[in-house]
């Protein structure tokens, strides 16, 4: 465990170390923020839908979580580019360990971020319904986070190069983002986005934080965690499999 | 003497090209070992394959009983390593880069702090110990290299190039510790080099390798003799044909170095 830990450990220090990546990190999701939820506010209230910026907060919310969690996944890369993964792989230590800090780690960065990005959204304007379910919303963002970083980390152990990556991952995260309601309700989209957005993970994300932080939820708290749980068991089998194979 | 590293019939392969090529050697506990030859004849890649990194085409390894393919965790209890290209955490502090390796290393925790500052001192980084690496020059990556690769005491230590890019006077400095601690401790020194005069004064029994292949091996005096050349490097050019300091200035070496240097 003090492995995990050391490795945990590290991936903060060296976010906490980088203040352009802290305020970079920010920039977007507070763009987001701003120039969707005043842009489409009027028109959202105007089709009888209620308050836009109360649906849309907790979706940015998730995006920061799901973009800094699936990204981590490039530190990967880079320790690999840079060398200092042949130091922790020679060590006699499982890699399961090994994974499972560099993951967590990750998640808890992009955890803090979204907590930071709930912070922001209080300042434009949004109000969740209650304090304690703003806690149980900050485990979400957990679940999320590992989830993502999980992810992120399964693809870069296959990876050699950044630029494979970074092509993933735009491949990857706009259609996660989009069809997961976080922007827009999925009610009214056609057949197959709906499809898409059905067996998106994130979708189940969005929906359990908007019924913690607003209290309106599609599929229920129970089937969002449920979803939620094994397919973050999922990735971390996969992305520890994967990572465990790594040849350098 | 008991055998600690043995290969037989080792080859690996990428794609067209063969890195190691068929090779077979011992190396016996508490010896020092050396790998003599250019860049690109396969020095590093039996190195990954001996330290697990890496796994073989074909043949055989044992690490101090055991095979690093099958028995990974008890292979990479064994030894330390010190790689030839920079493998330190730039974002973090000397101090750190140490204490993460003696986690990594299950250093037991009460020793941790007391054997960095040792290795510390000893590197001469203790004043910097709370520097991050990137203000590091090329030279005090390298010797923080080697202060962490000594800090847990391992029965084998796995050194590959590691003198490159270091002034005389602090290659002579390193190597002085680590014949100290070979014969202290009994810890086996396997190292690869370009560098005649190391291999020659450092080591016990040099292996001359060559395109991947074992050209020759033995104690320089044995390489001397079986060539009848009054020096190693007049044997190496017999047994090569080639002198080893064409190699020395060769492009990706240059730029080993400056990277080193200038890494940032």
């Amino acid at each position: 465990m003090n492995t995990a830990y050391i490795l945990w450990l590290r991936q903060l220090k060296r976010y906490f170390r980088s203040k352009p990546r802290v305020i970079g990190s920010l920039a977007q999701p507070l763009l987001f923020l701003v120039s969707f939820g005043f842009g489409f506010g009027s028109i959202y209230q105007k089709a009888g839908n209620g308050n836009y910026m109360e649906f849309l907060a907790p979706g940015i919310i998730l995006m920061s979580v799901l973009f800094t969690a699936l990204f981590s996944g490039i530190d990967v890369i880079w320790d690999r580019q840079f060398g200092f993964l042949k130091e922790t792989l020679a060590a006699p230590v499982s890699r399961m360990a090994i994974m499972l800090g560099r993951t967590l780690g990750g998640a808890t960065v992009a955890s803090l971020q979204g907590i930071v990005v709930f912070l922001l959204t209080l300042l434009v304007g949004f109000r969740p319904q209650n304090i304690v379910m703003v806690l149980a919303s900050f485990g979400i963002m957990f679940l999320v986070a590992v989830m993502f970083t999980s992810l992120g980390t399964w693809i870069a152990s296959t990876m050699e190069d950044m630029q494979g990556f970074q092509l993933i991952m735009n491949f990857l995260v706009m259609p996660i983002f989009f069809l997961s309601g976080a922007l827009f309700p999925t009610e009214g989209m056609p057949k197959f986005m709906l499809l898409i957005a059905r067996i998106n993970p994130l979708s189940y994300g969005v929906d359990a934080i908007r019924g913690t932080l607003i209290g309106v939820s599609t599929y229920g708290i129970h089937l969002d965690m449920v979803v939620l749980l094994l397919v973050t068991a999922v990735f971390l089998v996969c992305g520890s499999y994967s990572f465990s194979k790594i040849q350098v | 003497m008991a055998e600690i590293i043995s290969v037989k019939d080792l080859t690996k392969r990428f794609k067209a090209l063969t890195a190691v090529d068929n090779i077979s050697f011992t190396v016996e506990k508490g010896e020092i070992f050396a790998f003599l030859g250019p860049n690109g004849a396969g020095k590093s890649t039996t190195i990954k394959m001996l330290t697990t990194l890496l796994n073989p085409t074909e043949g055989k390894m044992t690490i101090n009983g055991f095979d690093p393919q099958e028995d990974q965790n008890q292979v990479r209890q064994s030894f330390g390593i010190v790689f030839q290209d920079p493998s330190l955490d730039d974002e973090l502090t000397a101090w750190e880069n140490m204490k993460l390796h003696a986690v990594l290393y299950q250093v037991p925790a009460k020793e941790q702090n007391q054997r960095i500052g040792e290795m510390l001192r000893f590197v001469e980084l203790w004043d910097r110990k709370n520097s991050l690496v990137k203000t590091f020059s090329g030279g005090m990556k390298r010797r923080l290299e080697i202060a962490r690769g000594l800090l847990h005491h391992p029965k084998i230590l796995f050194l590959d190039e590691p003198t490159l890019g270091l002034d005389p006077q602090t290659r002579n400095h390193m190597w002085e510790y680590l014949k100290r601690i070979n014969k202290a401790e009994q810890m086996t020194v396997f190292f690869t080099t370009h560098y005649m005069e190391e291999a020659e004064k450092i080591a016990n029994r040099v292996a001359i390798i060559d395109h991947g292949k074992i050209v020759a091996m033995g104690t320089p005096e044995q390489l001397k003799t079986q060539t009848g050349k009054k020096t190693l490097e007049e044997a190496f050019l017999a047994l090569t044909g080639k002198t080893i300091r064409e190699e020395e200035a060769s492009p990706l070496d240059a730029l080993r170095a400056r990277r080193r240097m200038h890494h940032h």
